[in-house]
C-alpha cells in the first residue's frame, strides 16, 4: 500500500490520487486516475452520467475501497481508514442524495458534525449555531431537518460537512435540483467557504457554475480522466466535447 | 418538569409508609421493569439498535451472582457486579458480531435473540447450574446476602436501580455520546460522514446497557429466589422488557418509567385475574393488543405524546 514519494504532484499537495481504479463486477467504474489537489484550490470534477465521479468520492472519503492506488492527504496515506477517521483528519463530504437526521433540528444536525472537533456540548452547539447563520439558516434553525426545502436541505448538508471544519471539503452535486437563485446563492457560499482557506474538490453538472467556480477542471469520461486544466481549455478540448455530445456532434461542427 | 420530578420523586419515597403488602410488590415491578426499560432504552432506544436479547444479560448476571452466592459464599452484592461485568463482555462479544458484520434492522434483532436462546439452551442442559430446575436460593432474610425480612426494602432498592439507570440514560444525553447515538439511529452513513465512529459509540451503548441488565439479574434471582432458565433466558422476558421503553416512548428519558407504570400494573393484575379462573397467559394478550394500539395511534410512544399534550394545555 506504500507509494513512493517520487514524482507527479508537488510536494504542496494537498490531495495526491495516483492510478486509483475501482471495477463493480463487470464494470470499471474507475480506471488508473491520478490527480492532485494544491492546498486553497477549487477543483471542479465533470463528466457524463456514469463517469465515475460519485465513485471517486466514495473512494477518497473511505465509503469503499479501492482495488488499487494511492490516495494521500496532506501527505499521508488515507487509503484503508474508515470514512470517519478520514472526515477526522480534516476531509469532509456531502452526498449527491443528502442524508440530514430527518427528526433532528438543523441546529442539532450540525451539533453532530461539530462535536467532531468540539467534545464539549455547549461549545458545539455554539460553534454549530456560527455555521447554520453562515450558511443563511439561522432562521430555521430549530425546525426538523425532514421539513426543510430541498435547497435548504443542501445547505444543511454543507454546514454539516463545514461544520467538521476540514481543510479539503468534497462537494457532490450541491446545485442539483435547485432554481436560478438558489444556485446563485450557494454559489457565493462556496465562493467565501473556498476564501477562507477550505479548498474544495465539487462535482457538479451545472456547466456554468462549476466553470465560474473552478480554479482547474478535471474531465472524467467512462471512469477515465480525458481532460485536465483550467476551465477555458477544458471547455474547447475536443475529448471532452465528444464525451458529452458524441462523435458526430465534433464532426459537424465547425473547426 | 424539574419539580415535578421532584414532587414525583417524594411521593415514591414515602408511598410505602402508606401502602398494603400487594401494592408495594407491584410498585416493585414497576420500578424493576422500569429499570431494565431503561437499561434497553440505551441501545435499542437511542441506538436504535432493537435487541430483543436482553434476557440473555438478565439471566447472565442471575445465573453468576446466584451460583456465587450458592457455591462460593460470596454476597450477592458482589456477585451483582461481577454478573454485570459478564453480561458487559457478553454484550460485547453480541455487537461486535453485529456491528462489525453490519447486521441491521431484523438480522440484528434475530442475533440478539439467538444469543439469549443458546443460553437457555446451554441452561437447559446443564446439570451444574441446575438444568431444567434451575436454581434456588434459600431464604434466610439477611441483608448481606440480599434478602430482607420487609418487603419494602426491595421497594427502595428497586426504586434506587431504576433511578440509577435514569440517571446514567440522563447523563448520556447531555453529552457527545448520546447526541451521537441519536444520529447513529437517524443515519450511519452520514455519521460516518462526520466524523462519528459509528462501531465504537455501538458498542460503548451495547455494553453500558448490557452491565446494567446484568446488575438488574441479580435482583431477579435474589427477589424471587429462584431461576429457571425458561424464565430469566426466555423470549417472553425480553419482550417484557422491550415493550415498556416502546410503548412509553423509547428513546426518551422518561419513556421507560412511563411504560413500566402502564404496563407492570397491567400485566400483574390481569396476570392475578386470569390465572384465577385457569386463563394462564391471558396478560400476553393483553399486551399485543395494547402494543398494536401503540403502533397504530402513538407510534413514537405515550411520553411524547403526552408532552405535547401538556404544551397544548400551557398555551
Amino acid at each position: 500500500m506504500a507509494a513512493g514519494t517520487q514524482a507527479g504532484g508537488s510536494p504542496a499537495a494537498l490531495l495526491e490520487v495516483r492510478g486509483l481504479s475501482k471495477r463493480f463486477g463487470g464494470l470499471q467504474a474507475v480506471s488508473d486516475l491520478s490527480l492532485a489537489m494544491a492546498e486553497g484550490e477549487m477543483l471542479g470534477l465533470i463528466g457524463p452520467n456514469g463517469a465515475g465521479k460519485t465513485t471517486v468520492f466514495n473512494l477518497v472519503s473511505g465509503f469503499l475501497r479501492p482495488d488499487a492506488g494511492e490516495i494521500r492527504f496532506r501527505g499521508q496515506s488515507i487509503v484503508g481508514l474508515k470514512p470517519h477517521a478520514i472526515c477526522r483528519q480534516g476531509l469532509a463530504r456531502t452526498f449527491q442524495l443528502v442524508r440530514p437526521f430527518p427528526h433532528l433540528s438543523v441546529l442539532d444536525n450540525v451539533k453532530v458534525a461539530a462535536l467532531t472537533r468540539h467534545a464539549r456540548t455547549p461549545e458545539a452547539r455554539a460553534r454549530a449555531r456560527a455555521v447554520v447563520e453562515r450558511v443563511g439558516l439561522a432562521p430555521r434553525a430549530d425546525v426538523a431537518a425532514g421539513r426543510l426545502t430541498l435547497a435548504e436541505r443542501k445547505c444543511l448538508e454543507l454546514a454539516r460537512a463545514l461544520a467538521t471544519e476540514p481543510t479539503l471539503l468534497l462537494l457532490d452535486e450541491v446545485m442539483a435540483g435547485l432554481n436560478a437563485t438558489e444556485t446563485e446563492g450557494i454559489v457565493r457560499l462556496i465562493t467565501r467557504i473556498n476564501e477562507s482557506g477550505v479548498s474544495m474538490l465539487l462535482i457538479e453538472h451545472n456547466m456554468r457554475a462549476v466553470m465560474a467556480l473552478s480554479h482547474r477542471i478535471v474531465v472524467l469520461s467512462f471512469g477515465e480522466k480525458i481532460a485536465e486544466g483550467t476551465p477555458s481549455a477544458v471547455a474547447s478540448d475536443a475529448r471532452v466535447i465528444e464525451a458529452y455530445l458524441g462523435e458526430e456532434y465534433v464532426h459537424a461542427a465547425p473547426a | 418538569m424539574r419539580w415535578a420530578a421532584a414532587g414525583a420523586l417524594a411521593v415514591l419515597l414515602v408511598l410505602p409508609a402508606v401502602l398494603g403488602s400487594y401494592a408495594v410488590t407491584v410498585f416493585i415491578f414497576i420500578f424493576f421493569y422500569a429499570f431494565l426499560g431503561q437499561a434497553w432504552n440505551i441501545i435499542g432506544g437511542y441506538a436504535g439498535q432493537l435487541s430483543v436479547g436482553h434476557a440473555a444479560f438478565v439471566g447472565l448476571g442471575a445465573y453468576t451472582s446466584a451460583m456465587l452466592s450458592i457455591h462460593a459464599g460470596l454476597t450477592p452484592w458482589l456477585g451483582m457486579l461481577v454478573g454485570g461485568v459478564l453480561s458487559a463482555a457478553l454484550g460485547a462479544v453480541m455487537g461486535y458480531l453485529g456491528f462489525r458484520f453490519g447486521l441491521r434492522g431484523f438480522y440484528f434483532v434475530l442475533l440478539t435473540v439467538a444469543f439469549a436462546e443458546i443460553f437457555r439452551v446451554i441452561a437447559l442442559n446443564s446439570d451444574w447450574v441446575g438444568g431444567a430446575q434451575g436454581l434456588y436460593i434459600t431464604f434466610t432474610g439477611d441483608p448481606r446476602q440480599f434478602q430482607f425480612q420487609d418487603n419494602r426494602v426491595y421497594y427502595y432498592v428497586s426504586l434506587g436501580l431504576m433511578l440509577l439507570a435514569t440517571g446514567v440514560v440522563a447523563w448520556i444525553e447531555r453529552h457527545r455520546f448520546g447526541a451521537y447515538l441519536v444520529a447513529i439511529r437517524e443515519d450511519e452513513n452520514a455519521c460516518e460522514a462526520l466524523g462519528v465512529d459509528t462501531f465504537r459509540y455501538k458498542m460503548l451503548a451495547i455494553v453500558v446497557s448490557a452491565f446494567l441488565t446484568g446488575v438488574g439479574g441479580t435482583f431477579y434471582a435474589f427477589y424471587l429466589f429462584s431461576l429457571q432458565p425458561n424464565s430469566v433466558f426466555g423470549i417472553p422476558l425480553s419482550v417484557e422488557i422491550v415493550i415498556r421503553p416502546i410503548v412509553g416512548g423509547s428513546g426518551t428519558l422518561l419513556g421507560p418509567i412511563l411504560g413500566s407504570f402502564i404496563l407492570s400494573p397491567l400485566a400483574e393484575l390481569s396476570r392475578t385475574w386470569f390465572s384465577q379462573g385457569g386463563w394462564t397467559g391471558v396478560h400476553l394478550i393483553v399486551y399485543g393488543a395494547l402494543l398494536i394500539g401503540v403502533v397504530l395511534f402513538l407510534p413514537q410512544g405515550a411520553y411524547p405524546a403526552l408532552r405535547r399534550l401538556v404544551r397544548k394545555a400551557d398555551g
